[in-house]
């Protein structure tokens, strides 16, 4: 195991089993908490989660990795992605990933040196009308370009 | 007080409709103007967001596409009394491009406050449900089946006939799951439903329940769509308080409980038995069928797995009956479909229309053309799993039975416009990419066959034995179309197929110096 997780956030997690375990298909409702909650899924929650829904540790890890949307190590700030779809490619998403990706000096899942922004590469934002589109952190943004791309990152960055 | 609307839709948001109501407010308040500001659902005239209406006493006067910078010049212009302007465009109801439209299942989406169940209910809501309760569950099941609604995720199987299955099937637990897990690139009229006008789904579902005999719902929601989330969950609690949900619904000795699941970024959970899996608190693996899930499905029992505009078309049809809504359609595609046109298109936005209307008329009539300028040289419908259609096919009429004679699908009725820069062969490589990235590993033409795939496309345009990989691809796709377990494999040569033989110029080999080594 690479991440190390204080017990604040084992306590935490502790917590989001106890309140998700008697619910009928808890797993995924107790991963969504805990990514919610501290930004990923630790590793170190498996044995915790697998004796709560009395599940080998295998099952947890398979459940957890065969999810996108999951993480088992920490990422940035915020969360920026790129919609990499037919519509979005349409309006020309395939130039704006390139442009985003040398912007911030990473590949997707990968976070910025300074740590602010993870970039992930998405398959549809359902804002299929004006794309292209990204969204950061809960927030879709239509009709995208480099320029207000940048703009939107400087925004989260300073406020 | 003169009412307001900015609408709260995503779409809306993603353009500055937060800030657009924002600057209303302020502006207003230091005028000291009382408005009333709602936060409506999208009219679905995408390409005017923020799009403003104002309530006049000769109706809702559209003011679009209003930035924050406008408003001060739209109070100078007294837009609150429908003053004219620059972007005045009259009565919303007058505008054609909505006019031209058939909104049965849509009829509320952008009129009403999304989460005002008064709203609603002066609306013509919960009249479905209250036919409903009144009625044998065998009779709702037939009101549905002789509307001829058909699933529009995208399978278009007879609904009225899956809810029979789940109905005599004998059980103690049933379950109304709603597949919310809206994928595909060129939709989002799940989305405009959930975040729009929430009740009319609960209310379908709600009606599904008392049909068969379920007391519990689900709606796996993908989550990407997080303001989708927060309105159906304000929703459901609103419902419940009021007794349309819960113990005894409306009085009646029905129960009926709901409760909104989120999926985690799988596209193949929107395969049914994929969903039901993850569901559960499984990985998405696609199940074998049968038995049914209509057999048994969610933990092992009957289970009612219908798409969101699927069950967000039953109210209207118990409201109106069987026959207003056949009425609507041609051959065996009864009632409305919901289109969505994106990609490459001028004027995208929400199109529900009665099946029989052309893609021609879509694209040009309603879409304006591409939103380049430039011609649009292919489309693709219904999501990354359906075909590829030059121009010789836009006549083509929507519906299920024409689509298919083209070897073609409507699925979930989302356009994607490309103009004639698209290389088509790179289409066809992303089909497989995506399929890769996608495929839950269960059956080997999905899993294997897809990165295969990828290879091939880039060998056959690198010039590598280029005759004899175009075959190898086809016999590829063969497979991948016969031998796999869902629409995943199954379908994703639809988009290559397609490319390659509507497009073959598309896969001739790139590079000048590769065309030597042609075979």
């Amino acid at each position: 195991m690479v991440t190390t997780i204080s017990s604040s956030q084992l306590e935490k997690i502790k917590t989001h089993i106890a309140s998700n375990q008697h619910m009928h298909g808890a797993l995924l409702p107790l991963l969504h908490a805990s990514q919610d909650d501290i930004g990923y899924v630790p590793e170190e929650s498996y044995p915790f989660i697998s004796k709560a829904l009395a599940l080998s540790i295998a099952e947890v890890h398979g459940v957890v990795t065969f999810y996108h949307h999951f993480r088992t190590h920490p990422a940035g700030k915020h969360i920026l992605q790129i919609c990499r779809a037919e519509s979005c490619q349409a309006m020309g998403s395939e130039k704006l990933e390139a442009d985003v990706k040398a912007q911030l000096g990473v590949d997707y899942h990968q976070t910025t040196a300074d740590g602010e922004i993870t970039l992930l590469p998405v398959y549809c934002l359902g804002n299929c009308a004006c794309s292209p589109a990204v969204m950061m952190d809960e927030e879709v943004y239509g009709r995208m370009n480099q320029q207000k791309v940048a703009e939107l990152i400087s925004e989260v960055k300073h406020g | 007080m003169v009412k307001v609307y900015v609408p709260r839709d995503s779409t809306a948001l993603s353009l500055g409709a937060g800030q657009t109501a924002k600057a209303i407010q302020a502006e207003a308040d230091k005028r000291g103007i009382q408005i009333e500001l709602v936060r409506n659902g999208s009219r679905g005239l995408f390409w005017l967001e923020p799009f403003v209406e104002v309530e006049t006493e000769q109706g809702r006067v559209a003011y679009a596409p209003v930035e924050s910078k406008d408003v001060v010049d739209l109070f100078d212009a007294d837009f609150l009394q429908g003053g004219s302007h620059a972007l005045n465009l009259g009565l919303t109801e007058e505008i054609e491009w909505l006019k031209k439209q058939q909104r049965l299942t849509f009829a509320r989406v952008g009129i009403i406050d999304p989460v005002s169940l008064e709203d609603y209910i002066a609306h013509d809501g919960y009249n479905g449900l209250k036919n409903a309760l009144k009625m044998t569950s065998a009779e709702i099941v037939k009101t549905v089946t002789d509307s001829g609604l058909r699933g529009r995720g995208g399978a278009a199987f007879p609904t009225g006939i899956k809810w029979n299955t789940v109905l005599n099937a004998p059980a103690e637990q049933k379950y109304i799951v709603c597949n919310a897990d809206e994928g595909d690139s060129g939709t989002y009229s799940d989305r405009m439903i959930m975040e729009d006008d929430p009740f009319v789904l609960i209310e379908g579902m709600t009606i599904a329940a008392v049909a068969v005999g379920a007391t519990q719902g689900y709606i796996y929601l993908r989550s990407e769509y997080p303001h989708a989330l927060k309105t159906l969950n304000e929703a459901i609690v609103k419902a419940e308080a009021a007794g349309y949900l819960g113990d005894k619904i409306c009085g009646s000795s029905h129960t009926f409980k709901l409760e909104v699941r989120r999926a985690a970024g799988a596209y193949v959970c929107g395969e049914e038995t994929s969903l039901l899996e993850s569901l559960e608190g499984k990985r998405g693996l696609v199940r074998f069928k049968p038995p049914l899930p209509a057999i048994e499905g969610l933990f092992g029992k009957p289970t009612v797995v219908n798409n969101v505009i699927s069950l967000a078309t039953v109210p209207i049809i118990l409201d109106k009956g069987a026959q207003f809504y056949a009425d609507y359609g041609m051959g065996r595609s009864r009632g409305t479909l919901p289109i969505q046109l994106a990609g490459n298109i001028k004027q995208g936005g929400l199109v529900e229309l009665a099946f029989g209307a052309t893609l021609r008329e879509l694209l040009y009539e309603f879409g304006g053309g591409s939103a380049t300028g430039k011609p649009i040289r292919a489309v693709q419908v219904g999501g990354p799993l359906g075909a590829f259609l030059p121009e010789s096919q836009f006549d083509t009429p929507l519906d299920y039975e024409e689509f298919g004679k083209i070897w073609a699908v409507l699925g979930h009725g989302g356009i994607v416009a490309f103009d004639d820069t698209v290389d088509m062969s790179k289409m066809a490589r992303y089909a497989f990419e995506f399929c890769a990235i996608e495929s839950c590993g269960k059956c080997t033409p999905c899993r294997i066959g897809s990165t295969r795939g990828v290879e091939l496309v880039d060998k056959i345009t690198s010039g590598k034995e280029h005759i004899k990989n175009i075959q190898v691809l086809r016999d590829l796709s063969d497979t991948m179309l016969n031998g796999s377990l869902c629409a995943l494999g199954g379908m994703t040569p639809y988009p290559v197929l397609s490319a390659l033989n509507h497009f073959a110029e598309d896969f001739k080999p790139k590079d000048v110096n590769a065309k030597k080594a042609v075979v």
